[in-house]
């Protein structure tokens, strides 16, 4: 096979992994939020079906399975029906471009009589030079998604939930964006994988041209951008629509908001753009603040010696074995915050419509300038405050 | 340079194309088939096609015109929006620059985010974030 074709077949193998583990993943965060719901409500939680009520999941999709198909009267088809394709769309692609752990070095072998190698496999679906720009683009498609179901369905309160959803997400993109451009100018770079390897080692700072080491802690980015985490971790909640932030959907005054006429498949596919869309924040928000997949007080080639006395010297063993206790160290991280993303939604409150565009517009947006500026001025006073 | 431009177009931009027609095939395959499945529905059925409503007929349809005030919202939004992005090439390049041109890079960026401050004053004194 040629070059390009081989880099074709590995990139869009791996791009359809991580597709399929983001929908696989939905099912277990449905039985985590049913489960952590009841957990948090002092209730049972589904628990009849299976061990700790785990099969409930399957049931669950047989029943979505045999659903009636129903199509509105006066709804517009193409826009009814493409509205939950759609909301896959930018969970899938934004998480095909998140580096989930340390790359797997496949040193030269023979095999069919030919010579192999050697190979490098990133554990990324696919390596981008300009990573946050890309999510950024692809995740503002979750607006037309909204927009398409609050128009297709033709019911006034799909179309108030979509034009309220809309505006909420805008509104709050301006302060994840700002704090996006904070964390650019920490790493000086737009590549999510080379944001994690700056943050390896202990902390270290530079003040005034001397180097300080702080042994304890390990070098993350939410030591450098406290400010800056709160910003973005509020932002991530209003822009994936869930509590406290779930204005579109507010079942007190719009029954359910953009999605009250679906049904069937057709919700469990919203279900899944909404479930994506926590991952990827997650899983910016681990690479972002907290160090990606880096494990404190481990360094990549500790992990890799150990795993090499491990695996009696086999450099290929070795490498995948460090690549999984480093994707384990990133899915903890991500888990961390899913569960964080739960416990939210079920411990606070809704906020009313004005408060919430008032948070976003007076308060959010004003301090996330503050942030750069600060960001900007410390950045120049130190010369460079290098991670 | 040219064949840089082309593994580029190769190594970063196919594999999009490829995951977004699977996404797409995967979204709209799933609804076909879940559609094959399920009861069939009763196209005489007047009262479950309507559109919903809490149990009693609906006065109005979702075409007829509503005030729609998010629009002063989209304007305000795309204006700061083109302005953020105008931050993201300075970011990119203010480390690297920073021992070279870095003074002139902090008071270029802060006098221009003192126009988008005052830009930003003037729509709240002029009420354009009032949420009446």
């Amino acid at each position: 096979m040629g070059r390009d074709t081989f880099e074709i077949t590995v990139n869009v193998v791996k791009m359809l992994v991580v597709f399929l583990m983001m929908v696989q993943m939905v099912p277990i965060l449905v039985w985590l939020e049913r489960r952590g719901s009841a957990f948090i409500q002092h209730r049972f939680g589904p628990n009849r079906v299976g061990p700790l009520g785990l099969t409930q999941l399957l049931a669950d999709a047989v029943k979505f399975i045999c659903k009636e198909e129903f199509l509105p009267q006066k709804a517009v088809a193409l826009l009814y029906y493409g509205a939950p394709v759609v909301a896959l769309v930018p969970a899938a692609l934004a998480l095909a471009s998140i580096p989930f752990s340390t790359p797997v070095e496949v040193s030269p072998f023979e095999m069919l009589g030919q010579a192999w190698g050697p190979y490098t496999f990133y554990i990324q679906g696919f390596h981008m030079n300009v990573g946050i720009i890309y999510i950024l683009g692809v995740s503002s498609l979750g607006a037309y998604s909204l927009l398409m179901a609050g128009w297709g369905s033709s019911n006034k309160y799909s179309l108030m939930g979509a034009l309220r959803a809309s505006a909420q997400m805008i509104s709050y993109e301006l302060a994840l964006g700002l704090a996006i451009v904070a964390v650019v100018l920490l790493y000086g770079t737009f590549d999510l994988a080379e944001m994690v390897s700056a943050q390896k080692g202990p902390l270290t700072f530079h003040m005034f041209s001397r180097e300080y080491v702080v042994s304890v802690l390990p070098n993350w980015g939410i030591f450098f951008q406290p400010l800056g985490f709160v910003l973005f971790f509020t932002s991530v909640f209003a822009e994936s629509n869930r509590l406290p932030f779930d204005l579109a959907e507010s079942e007190g005054e719009l029954v359910a908001g953009f999605h009250t006429e679906y049904g069937g498949f057709k919700m469990l596919l919203f279900f899944m753009g909404e479930y994506g869309h926590m991952m990827v924040s997650s899983s910016l928000l681990a690479i972002f603040y907290f160090g990606g997949h880096h494990i404190p007080f481990l360094t990549e080639a500790s992990v890799h010696d150990w795993a090499l006395s491990l695996a009696g010297q086999e450099t290929t063993v070795a490498s995948i074995i460090t690549s999984l206790v480093f994707l384990a160290s990133f899915l903890v991280k991500v888990a961390l915050f899913l569960w964080f993303f739960i416990w939210v939604r079920w411990t606070l409150p809704r906020f009313r419509y004005d408060h919430l565009m008032d948070l976003g517009w007076k308060t959010m947006l004003p301090w996330s300038i503050f942030n750069i500026i600060l960001t900007a001025v410390i950045l120049f006073l130190a010369q460079g405050l290098v991670l | 340079m040219a064949a840089d431009e082309e593994h580029l177009l190769v190594q970063q931009l196919l594999p999009v194309l490829v995951l977004a027609a699977v996404v797409f095939l995967f979204g709209g395959g799933l609804l076909f088939l879940t559609s094959l499945v399920g009861p069939k529905l009763n196209p005489n059925d007047k009262r479950k096609l309507m559109p919903y409503e809490c149990g009693v007929f609906g006065q109005e349809t979702a075409t007829t015109r509503v005030p729609v005030k998010y629009y002063l919202t989209a304007i305000i939004f795309i204006l700061f929006d083109i302005e953020v992005v105008f931050m993201y090439p300075w970011a990119l390049i203010y480390k690297e620059y920073l021992s070279t041109a870095g003074l002139f890079l902090l008071v270029e960026m802060l006098v221009f985010m003192a126009i988008l401050i005052f830009g930003f004053i003037y729509v709240w004194r002029n009420r354009g974030l009032q949420w009446e």
